[in-house]
């Protein structure tokens, strides 16, 4: 659906200084003003979904920029793409579509880099009222960036800028006369939806728009009237005067990450975020885009009400940048890693679902994730072996709460005892929970995530006896080791879909896995004895459930496969691949209980 | 000396309470005197010289107190990390006072947590303590082991989401056994406690190892043994990434028949028995 076809988008167009913007509204003009600005080679249909969903909310403002889609390019070309030129072009814009108050402004690639000009100048101050940066730097800040680290150059400060420096490798070709401009015109111009497609993941369809040559054309002129000024000679007082909200794309191959250190001194009231994508994350990530510059939004309109400058609400727990926001769901959550794992992301100001069997543990983990940092969070009774129940929750949290961003498919029980004094009842028992509770998790869940096309992660609870043989656990083993293979498998399925799969292996824990294990073949008088004695064991090791949960946050935000925890863990991990002849001894040992 | 009590009206009670809501009044006038960027230190001091004014003498330890992180003990290793520091308190943040000072030679112990504004977390903590009082007193009512009644505690904190912090004393106690105290005009202290205080213990300790049972209240097995009648200062300590709160109170344990009278809490006139029912009142 292109932006014309949107229901309620109209159409205007500004003149200013020789030149006739396109611009498009969406939305109830009553409502603060949101501006969103494209980037290079870009016309504002880059914008589509992500203007589609903030319209619900906002006043919606998308234009053209001077030679791209269908505003006018000035004449002559060279001159007329000047930072100064494009900051008239956006007062003329704001002063059109919303002539009494300051407009939020939202920026991608090279939107971003004139926003940062329009964000740090004397003339707009009072015209904006909040920035959202994605994936485009101040050419000031850059300039200075650097300059530093020509001055004292470092070792490390020379590796980013020759990291950085690679990573541009197309703003010198676009300083070449003429040639882009043929390339554009001709072949790359042809191919260019195919390579986005393939490259940056782009879905199909009717973007980019047909006029991508002419844009691309016109805005190597972006490049040429302003790098080499700005880079040479950075203002020094490029301070934004607006709060600021950074997106950082993980994986952007144009941009390094390290541009944005001390970001904090430009840019004083700064918020920043860290999205799992590439660059076009207006066409890859359109909803979490969507749902941040609206909170973002919100929150400076709120202060703007109170008449006090926006108190910081970022939580601060470690990966704040990566979760806030996003959607977490954990099942298993009513106690041991499950129930840390919930409060971790709840830290990072994840919104969570917590889902347990128990439903007065998953209801005081949701309240107790409230108090510390989750913006909302959920407690949900389900049985993670009933397959219809399973299939209701995701229908549920779908409707209700949204798609989950990571899913943290954790419940497990325990089974003990020899194989020949396992019943099949309790082989059933445990791969209902340990197996199948995985499955269903990842067939619901999965299927969501993988049909939205926007990413996400699953963590799967292994064990470290998925990989650590022992004659005390055939059973958990099993259905630990079903686990890790799945999630292999799953990694290498859904990698194409930008979903990553993790396993965690944590090892002895301090849980109360223990107190509920079923020991195979012994009569309820020696269970009770051998479930003391285990949590007692387990208890003296006392390694906590939140170092488990920390590794998970990580193992998300990293996207690692196979994650041991513990150093017992890691150590079995380590003879499992040089030396499985010493596990396959050490299983055999009976354990001390 | 040993205090054998009957009932609630033994009149070597009275002394217990005077001291004990004198440690209340103090802890209470303390936080309400804290201001930001004040440190521990500061704080500990500030319970020391009020007690001093109206005649506290000798001490079962010196005041303590924790603020932020370190109300829950975080990453404590060594025991020298209890004793207060310069950390400072903030807006928001959460703090526990600990003062167990000898009044005319009666002792109390009491732990007294607050935060400075608003907090809605540690509110939760301090109204999630409510169901660990009762708990206590039920089960050492109905005589149960110590032990046994320390690994339900933890159990019940566990179940609540939170950490068992009082596993950070030393000996990882819950609570301990006071005892009146003889008044001596020179009473130092070794690492912050009353050598009267301690010499007493060491008693209790030694004619306890002989009968079978300990002046600690521990997860060890040398708490397996039913409450020994007395005065315990017991103290549930929950924890919560960051964020710790306690009471602490004395329990006093007798020999009576009637479970009534067998067990009860020394004082129910205590700021956080107070708040507890102003919010049922709320509610």
């Amino acid at each position: 659906m292109s932006l014309r076809d949107l229901p309620g988008a109209r159409e205007r167009r500004v003149r200013t200084g020789g030149i006739e913007l396109c611009v498009a509204e969406l939305g109830d003009e009553e409502r603060p003003t949101v501006v969103l600005v494209h980037g290079y080679p870009d016309s504002k249909e880059v914008w589509t979904e992500v203007a589609k969903q903030l319209a619900d909310q906002w006043h919606v403002v998308l234009y053209d920029v001077r030679g791209h889609g269908r505003s006018t390019a000035p004449m002559p070309l060279r001159g007329g793409f000047t930072l100064e030129k494009l900051t008239d072009d956006f007062l003329a814009v704001a002063d059109a579509v919303s002539p009494d108050r300051p407009v939020h402004l939202v920026g991608h690639d090279w939107g971003s880099v004139q926003a940062w000009e329009f964000a740090t100048v004397k003339r707009t101050e009072g015209r904006i009222a909040s920035f959202t940066s994605m994936s485009g730097p101040s050419l000031d800040h850059f300039g200075h960036w650097i300059k530093q680290r020509m001055a004292r150059p470092t070792p490390r400060r020379v590796g980013q800028l020759l990291g950085q420096g690679a990573k541009s490798w197309y703003v010198y070709m676009l300083h070449t006369p003429v040639l882009p401009e043929l390339a554009w015109r001709g072949p790359l111009g042809k191919r260019w939806p195919r390579m986005l497609e393939r490259l940056e993941k782009v879905p199909a369809g009717d973007y980019p728009t047909s006029s991508l040559p002419d844009d691309a054309a016109h805005g190597a002129w972006l490049y040429r009237d302003n790098v080499r000024a700005r880079l040479s000679r950075p203002r020094t007082d490029a301070y934004a005067h607006v709060p600021v909200q950074l997106i950082t794309p993980t994986g952007d191959i144009f941009l390094s990450e390290k541009l944005y250190d001390q970001l904090e001194l430009w840019a004083p009231q700064l918020v920043r975020r860290t999205l799992d994508g590439k660059h076009w994350v207006p066409r890859t990530r359109p909803d979490q885009l969507a749902s941040w510059i609206s909170e973002f939004v919100a929150a400076n309109e709120a202060a703007e009400e109170d008449g006090r400058p926006m108190q910081d609400t970022a939580p601060t727990g470690a990966y704040a940048d990566r979760f806030g926001g996003r959607l977490v769901l954990v099942t298993g959550a009513a106690g041991g890693i499950g129930r840390a794992t919930a409060f971790a992301f709840a830290e990072a100001g994840a919104r969570v679902v917590a889902v347990d069997r128990d439903a007065e543990g998953a209801a005081r983990t949701a309240e107790m994730a409230r108090l510390i940092g989750a913006p909302a969070a959920w407690g949900e009774e389900v049985d993670v072996s009933d397959e219809q129940a399973m299939e209701k929750l995701a229908e549920k949290v779908a409707a209700e709460y949204g798609i989950v961003d990571v899913l943290v498919n954790n419940a497990g029980i325990g089974l003990s005892g020899s194989f020949l004094d396992t019943t099949s009842e309790d082989w059933k028992n445990v791969l209902d929970v340990n197996l199948w509770g995985v499955i269903h998790g990842c067939r619901f869940f999965g299927r969501q995530m993988a049909e939205r096309g926007q990413g996400g992660h699953i963590v799967n609870t292994a064990s470290a006896a998925a990989y650590q043989p022992s004659r005390a656990l055939p059973a958990y083993s099993t259905s630990k080791a079903a686990v890790l293979m799945l999630s292999e498998c799953l990694r290498a399925e859904l990698a194409d879909r930008s979903i990553g799969v993790s396993a965690i292996c944590p090892g002895i824990v301090n849980t109360n896995i223990t107190a509920t294990t079923h020991f195979a073949g012994a009569d309820a008088a020696e269970e009770k004895r051998l479930r003391k004695r285990t949590s007692r064991l387990y208890g003296l090791r006392n390694y906590p459930p939140e170092r488990v949960a920390d590794a998970i946050l990580k193992a998300v935000v990293r996207n690692q496969a196979v994650v041991p925890v513990t150093p017992e863990a890691r150590g079995a991990r380590f003879l499992s691949r040089f030396s499985p002849g010493a596990l396959r001894g050490i299983a055999r040992l009976k354990p001390p209980l | 000396m040993n205090s054998a009590v009957k009932d609630e009206n033994a009149p070597e009670l009275r002394g217990f309470r005077e001291v004990q809501s004198l440690a209340y009044a103090c802890a209470e006038a303390v936080a309400g005197g804290l201001k930001p960027g004040m440190t521990e230190r500061e704080a500990a001091r500030m319970q020391r010289d009020w007690l001093r004014e109206r005649g506290v003498r000798d001490w079962f330890h010196l005041p303590f107190a924790w603020f932020g992180d370190r109300t829950a003990f975080a990453g404590f290793k060594v025991p020298l990390q209890f004793f207060p520091t310069n950390r400072k308190l903030e807006p928001g943040m959460p703090f526990i006072l600990d003062l167990a000072p000898v009044y005319k030679g009666f002792t109390a112990d009491i732990g007294y947590s607050g935060c400075l504004g608003l907090n809605p977390l540690h509110d939760k903590l301090l109204a999630d303590l409510e169901a660990h009082r009762e708990l206590i007193l039920r089960e050492v009512r109905e005589r149960r082991s110590l032990r046994e009644i320390y690994e339900n505690v933890e159990r019940l904190m566990i179940k609540q989401g939170y950490a068992n912090r009082h596993r950070a004393y030393p000996f990882g106690v819950i609570a301990h056994k006071v005892d009146r105290v003889a008044e001596r005009r020179w009473s130092p202290q070794v690492f912050g406690f009353g050598t009267q205080s301690i010499k007493g213990l060491m008693s209790d300790a030694l004619h306890g190892h002989r009968d079978g049972w300990s002046p600690l209240w521990s997860p060890y097995s040398f708490s397996d043994h039913p409450p020994q009648p007395g005065l315990w200062a017991v103290e549930p300590h929950l924890g919560f990434r960051g964020t710790g709160a306690k009471f602490e109170e004395i329990l006093v344990v007798t020999d009576s028949k009637d479970p009534e009278q067998s067990a009860f809490w020394l004082d129910d006139d205590l700021p956080h028995v107070r708040r507890w029912a102003e919010e049922r009142v709320a509610a």
